[in-house]
């Protein structure tokens, strides 16, 4: 086995159409908030894991570092993010970035959703445009979204 | 990512999207986004290396000064062949009334141990099974491939799941076995491929699909490509 060929699986996949792409134009990145929201249905020990089909969010405190990985998927390498939160998650990178002044400010609160969902209406109707309304709540002005 | 980017975007947020699979990330579109050819799992590319990892953070960060929706490519790939696998020492039998599998899990809980306890534990075992159940669990899988119909062999959840904790826990303890950072899948390949538990699992795994189950509940006992 190697990495193109669990790749290759996802060669069928319906991907979204979205007909128009909204772009907003950020306040400069060393006066803005930043958030990272990632695909890897993190959440800490003491929340919910993430069902199968969840399509919910967990959101993620800046200040803990006890991130555990819930997501159901067989298809990736785990060792990285056992290694290495930042290889997932850059919480680290970005604390850092705030500190030589690149970035204005790191997000008090981050977020993760499930990444594996084969129906994302819900997530396009609920919980995203929750996820963002929390983070807007939360002064957040960019977000970088993570894969896993 | 890419359908979180579009709706987080139209909530207002200004967002930069990292994709491991180029024809995803370009044909789903996000406002911004780049293209990382990594191994899936590491979508910062490689673990305990702030100084790449900070590289393709710089380059995904610039595409907030773009003054329209692009999508670009960080310059460099890294590739997994498929050759390099872990190379671990493994206990060596304790109990010959124990099945090899399961007398292996239980050799390696030490190794378990130190590697949670110097790394913390974000994939290993305890989404569904414990540390502790992790060899009954084991167990399980022994029975299903020698002939036990799944849900007589007393397996602990819903099987992908639990197979799930049982290469997150191997994962783990050859993390403090071997000593080194391993690439990318080579953990995958070692478990399925070294270890008794990996290779019952696959077994378990064939044994489940000889026998009619649903295509669900085998299929992602193991990664897809198997």
């Amino acid at each position: 086995m190697a990495d193109a060929d669990v790749k290759a699986l996802t060669s069928g996949l319906e991907l979204p159409d979205f007909e128009t792409t909204t772009f907003n134009t950020p306040r400069p990145l060393a006066e803005a908030t930043a958030a990272i929201v990632s695909s890897a249905s993190l959440h800490h020990p003491d929340q919910d894991d993430f069902a199968p089909t969840d399509t919910g969010y967990r959101v993620l405190e800046a200040g803990r570092r006890d991130y555990m990985c819930g997501h159901w998927s067989p298809n990736f390498d785990a060792t990285g993010i056992a290694l290495d939160i930042n290889t997932v998650f850059p919480i680290d990178r970005l604390d850092e970035l705030a500190a030589e002044g690149t970035i204005g400010k790191v997000s008090d609160i981050h977020m993760s959703y499930a990444g594996n969902q084969f129906d994302l209406s819900a997530v396009r109707m609920d919980s995203g445009p929750a996820g963002a309304k929390l983070l807007r709540d939360h002064e957040v002005d960019v977000v970088l979204f993570t894969p896993v | 990512m890419s359908t979180l980017a579009h709706v987080f975007e139209a909530g207002g947020i200004a967002t930069v999207t990292l994709g491991s699979i180029g024809a995803h990330i370009q044909g789903s579109a996000p406002p911004r986004g780049l293209w990382c050819d990594f191994p899936l799992g590491r979508p910062l590319g490689k673990p305990n290396d702030a100084e790449f990892q900070h590289r393709v953070l710089t380059h995904a960060f610039s595409l907030l000064s773009s003054p329209e929706p692009i999508v670009e490519k960080f310059a460099e790939s890294i590739a997994d062949d498929g050759s390099e696998t872990m190379a671990c020492t493994l206990p060596p039998r304790h109990d010959p009334n124990l099945p090899v599998a399961v007398d292996e899990a239980n050799g390696l809980r030490p190794a378990y141990d130190r590697a949670v306890a110097k790394l913390g534990n974000r994939v290993g075992a305890g989404r569904t099974v414990s540390a502790d159940d992790i060899p009954a669990a084991v167990q399980a899988f022994v029975d299903i491939a020698e002939g036990t119909p799944w849900k007589q062999a007393g397996v602990p959840g819903i099987p992908a799941r639990v197979a799930q904790d049982i290469r997150g826990y191997y994962e783990t303890a050859a993390l403090a076995l071997a000593e080194h950072a391993p690439s990318a899948w080579a953990g995958t390949r070692w478990f399925f491929e070294s270890t008794e538990a990996g290779r019952t699992i696959v077994a378990a795994r064939k044994a489940m699909a000889d026998s009619g189950e649903k295509h669900g509940i085998w299929f992602y006992i193991t990664p897809g490509d198997r």
